[in-house]
């Protein structure tokens, strides 16, 4: 393996390389996305509280209960086997997903699994003053969700979604198993092109790399950003009026 | 004179901790009364049944004309008649304070924002923290807190402004400024229900001292009679206990 032989591959491959590492993303960013609003849906689920043997207490239940299921089902089994069986199991019936597509709902459902428990952490975490504030001046449970609780949650949960990024990123080389045309794919395609093994999976590793460590700088500068000014301004009212 | 809230016969307990019993008690418009008692007698719990933050076991709370404990009564709506300002000043961590005293008008009251903006800035000017709108509640002391809790419930044109404690998690010299406010608000006719340890201060202030202990109304009145001259022994103990202090 030498300097010369990665970058003769390179040159002739790297067009491949490039969309392998689109797709990548593509399904890195798109699935950490609808998974953390998966995660937020269900966070925001096992905590809406109620009164006691109302009928809607009792479908709120049995939702919950379906919620619990999937958590520990899509926590509970390696991504490689999920993609799979949903894959596999969707084309037993007769239809066949695009392989993209496919890729995202593994990832995300996989994501959303993870976040689930996230949220409701963050949720639970936030002080009791803060809903009775809100309740106090007299808004609904959706309310303070909306305009209390959740911001705070998100803000909270922004680190793990962070490592959950870059979690699939890398996790998603996985799909290949059901073509997804990622960068692992990518990468052995052109191994199997050149009967070169070192340097086609090499390349393949620095562009991870280079794909983690700038999501990781991209949300710690979103934090940053999401927390304000550490200063703040003296302001008179009159120019905000 | 009209009473703004009235209660009758209010219990609560916990579990088989019997907090409050039969508590009967009103505030009339414009009235400031102060709650006292030693810890443990009740009297944060009744603030709080009041709006309903816990839920009395039994009782009325007559609220005009109504008894908000019915159960099809539009709680929310009630609430919104009641301003709270919490010991530990509970702003919302996620906005800065002029949203603090914006969101509830809003959202709640469904004001314009030009409205409700112009109507907070109008009660933080009176706080004295229309300086301060862009900072966030972590960047305040307890005292600045406080007030802009204050400036956030008045923002809400409340009826009553009930008081938990306004001044317990301050230090003693953030005390000053968050009594300077409260005074000046019961100046100006302010309906006031206010729970304290502040004895010289529920003497300047109140109209009438309610004196509680272990779940029960025990004497209550002007300030010269309940500090001054107290008729029970129950009170007589609390107060040098506390003055001694």
């Amino acid at each position: 393996m030498s300097l010369e032989s990665i970058l003769s591959i390179l040159q002739d491959n790297w067009p491949s390389y490039l969309r392998g590492a689109y797709i990548t993303l593509l399904i890195a960013i798109f699935s950490t996305i609808i998974g953390a609003l998966i995660g937020l849906f269900i966070g925001v689920m096992h905590t809406i509280p109620l009164r006691k043997k109302s009928f809607k207490s009792v479908v709120l239940k049995i939702i919950n209960i379906i919620l619990s299921v999937y958590v520990e089902v899509f926590r509970g089994t390696p991504m490689i086997v999920q993609a799979m069986v949903v894959f596999y199991g969707i084309a037993a019936y007769g239809y066949v997903m695009d392989t993209f597509i496919a890729g995202v709902l593994v990832v995300s459902l996989n994501t959303g699994a993870y976040m689930a428990e996230y949220v409701r952490g963050g949720i639970v975490s936030i002080e009791k003053g803060q809903y009775e504030a809100a309740e106090a001046i007299g808004m609904n449970h959706f309310q303070t969700m909306i305009h209390v609780i959740l911001p705070q949650v998100i803000r909270n949960i922004l680190p793990a979604t962070g490592n959950q990024l870059i979690m699939n990123i890398k996790d998603s080389a996985v799909l290949s198993v059901i073509s997804v045309t990622e960068l692992y794919f990518s990468a052995s395609s052109v191994a199997g092109a050149t009967f070169k093994f070192a340097e086609p999976y090499l390349i393949a590793c620095i562009m991870y790399l280079i794909m983690t460590f700038a999501a990781s700088q991209l949300l710690r500068f979103l934090e940053k950003k999401l927390d304000g000014p550490s200063d703040y301004n003296f302001q008179t009212g009159k120019e905000v009026a | 004179m009209e009473k703004v809230i009235d209660i009758k016969h209010l219990n609560k307990s916990f579990g088989n901790h019997e907090v409050l019993r039969d508590v009967n008690f009103s505030v009339a418009k414009g009235e400031v009364v102060s709650l006292i008692g030693s810890s443990g007698s009740g009297k944060s719990t009744l603030l709080r049944c009041i709006n309903l933050l816990e839920t009395p076991s039994g009782g009325e709370i007559i609220y005009k004309g109504e008894n908000i404990l019915d159960r099809n009564h539009d709680v929310r709506q009630y609430r919104t008649h009641l301003g709270m300002v919490f010991q530990n000043f509970n702003l919302f961590n996620n906005h800065n304070v002029l949203k603090n005293c914006v969101v509830g008008q809003q959202k709640v009251l469904k004001r314009s924002k030009a409205e409700a903006e112009e109507n907070a800035l109008k009660y933080l000017e009176i706080v004295g923290m229309d300086k301060y709108i862009n900072a966030k509640p972590s960047q305040l002391s307890g005292g600045q807190k406080q007030r802009v809790a204050i400036a956030r419930a008045l923002s809400m044109s409340p009826d009553v402004m009930l008081f938990d404690e306004p001044t317990s998690a301050l230090d003693p010299e953030m005390v000053g400024e968050v009594l300077k406010v409260m005074r000046m608000l019961a100046d100006e006719g302010n309906t006031m229900l206010i729970v304290t340890h502040e004895m010289e201060f529920a003497k300047e202030v109140s109209d009438r001292i309610v004196f509680m202990d272990k779940g029960v109304i025990v004497e209550e009145g002007p300030p010269s009679q309940v500090l001054v001259n107290p008729q029970h022994d129950r009170t007589k103990e609390f107060l040098k206990r506390t003055l001694k202090q």
